[in-house]
This record gives C-alpha cells, structure tokens and sequence, in this order.
C-alpha cells in the first residue's frame, strides 16, 4: 500500500510549495544580504581581464549591481530598461556577468549597447553564491556606504524601475555618507 | 450583442459539461443504461456551444468590437485578418477558450471512435473528460471572462504582442495545447479503468493510438515554438530552458514514457500499476504547466499576465482534480495484477529503463523549473539554475536515453538470446563509432572528445533504426518485389525506427550546431564585405519599410561563396507602432548542411549598422528530426491492429491471437 500512497504524497508537498509561491511575489524575496554591507569579493573585468573588480567600487556613490548573462532570455527583456536608467536617469549600474562565456558577453554587449560602467565577471558564478544570487537577472541596490538596501529579483520592467527603483535611489542619494 | 451570445453559449456549455460528468459516471455506478447514454449527446453539445462561444469571440476580432476589453487589449484595426483571428489565443482569456474548444474535440473524437468498447467504459471516460471541461469551463467564466465589455470603449485596440506576430507563433499554441489536452483521453481512460475497477489490457490497447496522436502533436508544438524562437528572436538559439518551455517539455517527456510503457501493457500485459501512473502524471504535468504559465509563480519571458486569483483557482483544481486521481490510485493500484513474467535481458527491461531514464529527466526539469520557488518557500541560502544546469543534466540523462534507443528494438520480449543481440549491437556500434569519428572531419575538419560522442550517439541511433528496418525487410514477404515488401512492413515498424532515426537526426543537429557554429559581430558600413567560414556578406543597404502595423528598417545583404551568390538575405528591426516595441526578423538561408543567419543590430552611424553574421551548421536537423519524430508517430498511430480493432470491436478473433503471437517473437 505505502508504495502507492507516495505519488500522492509527493503531490501534496509540490502543491504545498506551489501554495507558498502564489502569495509570495516572485520579484520579491527577502535576503539575508539586505541592510548588510555587500560580499568582499575580486573579479576580473569583462572589458579587460587583467585589471580587477572588487567591493570598493561601490563606495561612496549610489548603484545598482545587475546579475546578467548572454544566455538569460530574461535579460534582454529589461535591457532596454537598464540602457534608459543608465542614459536619460544617470544611474551608475554595474554588471554582474554570471557563469557566462566572456567572448559571448563582450559580443552581447555590443550588440545590444553598454549600459554597464563596468561588468565583473563571475564565470564560475561562485562570488554568485556569495551575493545570494539564485537566477539571473537579479538586481542589488547598494548605497554609498556599500551597503545592500534592495534586491530585485527578475526582470526590471519599466513599471519596476519608475515605482520602486528610482524613488529608492533618488531617496538613497539624499542621505549622507 | 454578439459577445452576448458568445458568453452564454459558454454558460450552456457547463451547464452540459455538468450533466455529462454527473448523469454518465452515476449511470455506470448504480449500471443505469439510460444515463450512461446520456454521455454522447452531452459531450456533442458541450462542443457545439464551446464552438459558438469561439466563432462569437472571433467574430469580435473580425469587426474590431473594442467595446470587449479582451478585443480591445490584443488586437488593432490595422493588424491583419490572419493575426487578427489568431490573436483569439494571443493572451489568457482566449488561451483558455481554445483549451476547452480543443476538449470538446478529443471528446467528442472518443464519442465517435468508441462504439465497441464496452457502455461502462465510455461513459465514465466521458464523465472524467466532462469533469476536466468543468474546471475549464468554470475557471474562464468566475475568473478570465474573454466576453468582458468595457465602457466607454476605446477607439483603437492596444495590439497584439508583436513577438505573436509571426506565421510560426499562428499554429504553434494550437497544437500545443491539441498535445496537453490529448493527454486527458489517456487520463480518462485510466480514471475510468481504475473507478470500475476493471484494468485489463483493452484500455492499454484503446488508449494506445490517442497517446500517440496527442504525443505527436505535442511534439510539432514544441518543435514550432523552437522553430519560432530561432527565426524570431534574433540570437539564433533554439532552446532557451524557459520555464514556459519546460512546462511543454515537462508532459513530453513523460507522454514518450507512456507511449512506451502502453506498449508493454497492451502487448504483454505488464506494468500495468506503472503505465496507470504515467498516463495520469502525463496529463497532470499538463496542467501543472497551464498553472505555471498562468498563475505567475515562475517569472518567464513568456508568461501571460498574471494574478492571484487565477493562481489560486488552478492551484484547487490542481488539488482536486491531480490530489483526487493519485488518491484512487493508491486506492486501487495494490489489487492490480500485472500477469506475465520476464527476464532482466528482455524488452520489458529496455523500455522498462527507457521510463525510468525519461522519468528522471523530467524530475531534473521539475527541480530546476520550480527551483526558485523552493528556495524562497524555504528561505534557504541558494544556488543557482539556468541554462547551465540544464545543459549539463540533460547532456548527461541524453548519453544513455540514446544507447538504449540503439538497443531496445532488437530485444525480444521476456527474454532475448543475448549472443544474437550483442553480434548485431557490435556492427551497429562499429558503423556509428566510425561515423562518429569521420562525420565531424567531414563537416568542419576537426573534432574533439565530445563532439566525436555526440555524432556516434547519433550515428549509433540512425544506423540501429536502419539496420531494425533491414532486418524486417529480409524477414517479410520473401520473393516479393522490393516495393511490396517495403509495403508489408507493419505501420508501427516504420513509425517506430523512422522516430529512432529522428532522434539520431536530432542529436548530431544538436551535436554539429553547438560544436561547430560561428558567430561573428561587427560594425558594417553599406557595401562593406565582411567574411565568416568561406561565406563573404556584403551590406548593400538598408531601407525604410512600411508594414501594415509597423516600421521596419530592412537591410539587404547579399552572401556570396567561392565568388557565385548564394542567397539575398533581408534582416528588418521592426518598431510597432501600438506597443513601439523593437522586433527583429532574422534574414536566413536555410539548407540542408548549413543555415547562414543575419540579424540587424543597431545603426551607429547614418552609413553603419551593427550587425550579427552566423554560420549554423546543421542546425536544421534539430526540427528535421523532431519532425521525422513526428512522423514516425503518426505512422504508428495508423498501424493496421489499431483500425481492425474498430471494425471488430470487442471480441478477439482468431486472427487477433494469432497476430500478437506474431508480435510477440517479432
């Protein structure tokens, strides 16, 4: 008898977390990493691998960090977004090139523009795991201090970035270091 | 008015969905002969209504009715008729419409094709499938009315998304959901076998031919969607492990086990408890999908709008109709019982491994489709999943898949001599380690370790089907012309091998397109020549075109090899002019060993244009052997057992016996 009860079983828990996941809204997940300051890490760069990206670049500025890689579909869905806060909004946005092939980014970003001040590149994507990365595209803010005040999980749609994005950042520029 | 009808005729159509899963199942109960006759007349009216609601709805598209928001939202008076009349299923509420109008089809197909099984049977099959209808049906109206008005009504409709604008993404959704919804006759077949209690091998044998029709279907769905992602989204992938293509490969997957396992059941009257299982996990990954994609739990490129109260309602009927069929089973599987012994070298155990390997490729999917979900159900610390994982998990589930694809066919059921089979393995095995070893050479004159597996595994599978074929050839119709014999081979023969090669086909696409493809991005100045694997393109202008809904900028390049022109390639980056989204059509000249792909990118100066050159080798075989895997399936599907069995109905004739004997040493 047990042996057929497990199908069921196994059913109940998959809905359980199917139950779960529709009142959680999946651009917002809380991290462990918000309100800390962000992972000590040290990346090559994808312009040019020999010079290095490291944790203080994001002092005393506000920016965003965006994970993003050639082969996330869902990227290219917000890169106009990200190309327009760059532009018109002035945000200072780095990259965050993840378990990426870097000849296949470099060729991403020019095909579809640099929004990017400068992109780390994480080809093993274990600096990844220490930002608390789990899908790409994600999106950090960090402000002056280097600290993680926000994390957006999922495409940047134009709703995103005019609602929560900008107030935050316009809000988050306003404080002092 | 017109949309008044079309909403009424959708509440007339539950109404009957109602009777037809209530009056038959009780009638089967309590062996009720009047109610259980009440089925057929049901399900052909609930057709009948749901096809009114979709011509009432169409309707609205033709005459550009913006006073119906769902019109309104997808649709424009400058779109063209075609799109207009596909736009129906462009968005949730006219998905959905299309869903239950591709129900009452599979069931009214069972009304009709079902006249010598016995009146129990058919009428519970029909009471499950009106069940499912009602859940449709009552999730559209409480939910995702596409017959909403909207006062006062716009003058001009937002479009349909520009990405559905596309002749592939026309036919793709309809026979997509033709396989998702296909898979409910499977279903109803076992919900029914398992509420009369009665599993023996005649459901096995009835829901054979309908699993692979549905299958085969699923199947052109999936393939369409890459196809369309290929020419449509401008970067030249066909895969992209999106949560929306997994829900469709998801019930693939587990429909190609089933297709298996049927044939186990039928033919030898085994597995019985596993076959049941599959042909509802089948159709419930089916449903799971529709959830995924409507509910918003999975953030996707491809999913629809999204709201809560529609998640919640799948999510019941999930519960409900999913929760309810594997509580039946664990109810009623234990006193199931599969006659008939084999041994481990035997075709059971080939198919047997088939499952299993098909199952867990599915579960790999599952994991990493829901994977996010997980995580943040369960605050955990994370890792990450994409198209790496995927790549990687797949590549290494496909390695045996494909082996035993190889080696299943020349295994007997319940036992095999294994020295026959090893002696005939060995040559197979030979042919595709030197095809393995040659064809790269042949195609871009190197090779490595991976490469080298990739063509012998598909090598090994063209030349297993092929050798299958032979031998079968040798062994019918002595004497006869070639062309007779050709034609004495039994149907599902042919469906079977010509599948098996499909695959082979499919993995050296794979194999020779990720190994061996190039790419190249440059700034290109009009007449400039720029050159990629011998192909020379040369950009001779681009030029303003006006579309019927849109701007396009349309290159014209020209692509020359060894000096002659080969094609003229005319790459557009088209702007909407209702959403003003940008959209690119790739320009491509298909072949059969190569595809030569360039996309427009973006002007950098009034003379020059980004641009993306690719050289696809072989990439083509990819749908060529997805295709041929359809193919194979419909030739299957016709084999002559399944048509005598109409005519003959029920009662198992000499000639019946005789026939599985002949099956069984084959």
């Amino acid at each position: 008898m047990s042996k057929y009860l497990l199908p069921v079983i196994l059913f109940f828990i998959l809905t359980s977390f199917l139950f779960v996941g529709l009142y959680r809204d999946p651009t917002e997940v809380s991290s462990p990493l918000l309100g800390k300051p962000v992972p000590q890490f040290s990346l090559p760069r994808l312009a040019d691998s020999e010079a290095m990206f490291s944790e203080d670049e994001f002092l005393g500025k506000v920016s965003l960090l965006n994970v993003w890689a050639s082969w996330c579909v869902a990227c290219r869905e917000e890169h106009p977004v990200l190309t327009e806060l760059a532009h018109r909004h002035e945000v200072i946005l780095y990259g965050l090139n993840y378990k990426d092939d870097t000849a296949d980014a470099r060729q991403y970003l020019v095909e579809h523009g640099n929004p990017f001040l400068a992109s780390a590149v994480d080809a093993s994507g274990r600096i990844g795991i220490e930002w608390g990365v789990y899908g790409v595209p994600e999106t950090f803010v960090i402000d002056k201090n280097g600290i993680i005040r926000y994390k957006h999980i999922g495409v940047i749609t134009w709703r995103d970035a005019e609602e929560k994005l900008l107030p935050l950042i316009g809000q988050l520029q306003n404080e002092t270091s | 008015m017109i949309p008044e009808i079309g909403h009424f005729a959708l509440i007339l159509a539950l109404c009957l969905a109602f009777v037809q899963t209530l009056v038959p199942i009780l009638g089967a109960q309590t062996n009720t002969v009047q109610w259980m006759a009440v089925a057929k007349p049901a399900a052909r009216g609930q057709l009948l209504f749901i096809a009114v609601s979709y011509v009432c709805l169409t309707y609205s598209f033709i005459s550009n009715d913006f006073s119906v928001l769902y019109v309104a939202n997808n649709s424009n008076t400058a779109l063209p008729l075609h799109y207009k009349i596909s736009a129906v299923w462009g968005a949730h509420e006219g998905s959905l419409l299309l869903w239950v109008l591709m129900l009452g089809l599979w069931t009214v197909a069972v009304t009709v094709f079902s006249s010598s099984l016995p009146r129990d049977m058919v009428a519970r099959v029909l009471g499950v499938m009106g069940f499912v209808s009602v859940g449709f049906l009552l999730f559209t109206l409480l939910t995702s009315n596409p017959f909403e008005r909207v006062f006062p009504s716009p003058v001009e409709g937002r479009d349909l998304n520009p990405l559905l604008q596309d002749p592939g993404l026309v036919i793709h959704p309809p026979m997509l959901y033709m396989g998702y919804v296909g898979f409910s006759v499977a279903f109803a077949f076992a919900i029914a076998a398992l509420l009369g209690g009665k599993l023996d091998s005649i459901w096995a044998r009835w829901s054979r031919p309908w699993v692979i029709y549905a299958w085969v279907f699923l199947t052109i769905g999936i393939t369409l969607g890459s196809w369309w992602a290929y020419h449509e989204l401008g970067w030249g992938g066909w895969w992209f492990w999106d949560p929306v293509e997994n829900a469709s490969f998801m019930p693939w997957l587990v429909g190609t086990a089933l297709v298996h396992s049927l044939a186990v059941t039928d033919k030898r009257s085994n597995l019985k408890n596993w076959t049941v299982l599959l042909a509802i996990l089948a159709f419930s990954l089916s449903l799971l999908g529709t959830f995924l994609v409507r509910s918003g739990v999975l953030v996707s490129v491809h999913a629809f709008a999204t709201d809560p109260a529609r998640g919640l309602y799948i999510l019941i009927f999930l519960a409900v109709v999913i929760g309810g069929s594997l509580s039946l089973y664990a109810l009623r599987a234990p006193s199931i019982q599969s006659s008939g012994q084999f041994e481990i070298f035997s075709r059971e155990t080939a198919l047997l491994i088939n499952n299993v390997l098909l199952l867990v490729a599915m579960l790999t999917i599952l994991v990493g489709t829901l994977y996010p979900l997980f995580v943040s159900a369960l605050n955990l610390p994370s890792l990450s999943v994409g198209k790496p994982y995927f790549d990687l998990v797949f590549s290494a589930l496909t390695l045996p898949l494909v082996l035993v694809v190889g080696i299943g066919p020349f295994m007997r059921w319940k036992s095999t001599p294994v020295g026959q089979v090893i002696r005939r393995l060995l040559k197979i095995a030979v042919i595709g380690l030197v095809a393995g070893l040659v064809l790269p050479l042949m195609v871009a004159g190197k090779s490595s370790i991976l490469v080298t597996l990739g063509a012998t595994l598909g090598a090994w599978s063209i030349a297993s089907a092929a050798y299958y074929l032979f031998k079968n050839l040798r062994q019918t119709g002595r004497g006869m012309h070639f062309f007779r014999r050709l034609g004495k081979i039994p149907h599902a023969t042919w469906g079977m091998s010509i599948a098996h090669l499909g695959i082979g086909v499919f993995v050296l696409g794979v194999t020779f397109v990720s190994a061996f493809e190039q790419v190249r991005e440059l700034p290109m100045q009009v007449g400039q020549k720029a050159e990629l694997s011998g192909y020379v393109f040369q950009l001779d202008g681009v030029q303003d075109v006006q579309g019927p809904n849109y701007l396009s900028k349309q290159a014209s390049v020209r692509v020359f090899k060894n000096g002659e022109p080969v094609a003229l390639l005319l790459p557009e980056k088209r702007t909407y002019l209702v959403q003003q989204n940008p959209m690119t059509e790739a320009g491509i000249d298909s072949g059969f060993l190569r595809d030569v792909y360039v996309a427009l990118g973006e002007q950098v100066d009034s003379q020059t244009w980004g641009m993306r050159l690719y050289y696809k080798p072989f990439v083509q075989w990819i749908w060529l052997g997805a295709t041929l895997m359809a193919f194979g399936g419909i030739l299957a599907a016709l084999d002559r057992r399944y048509r005598l069995r109409l005519k003959r109905g029920k009662k198992t004739t000499v000639a019946d016996v005789h026939e599985r004997q002949v099956a069984a040493v084959s």
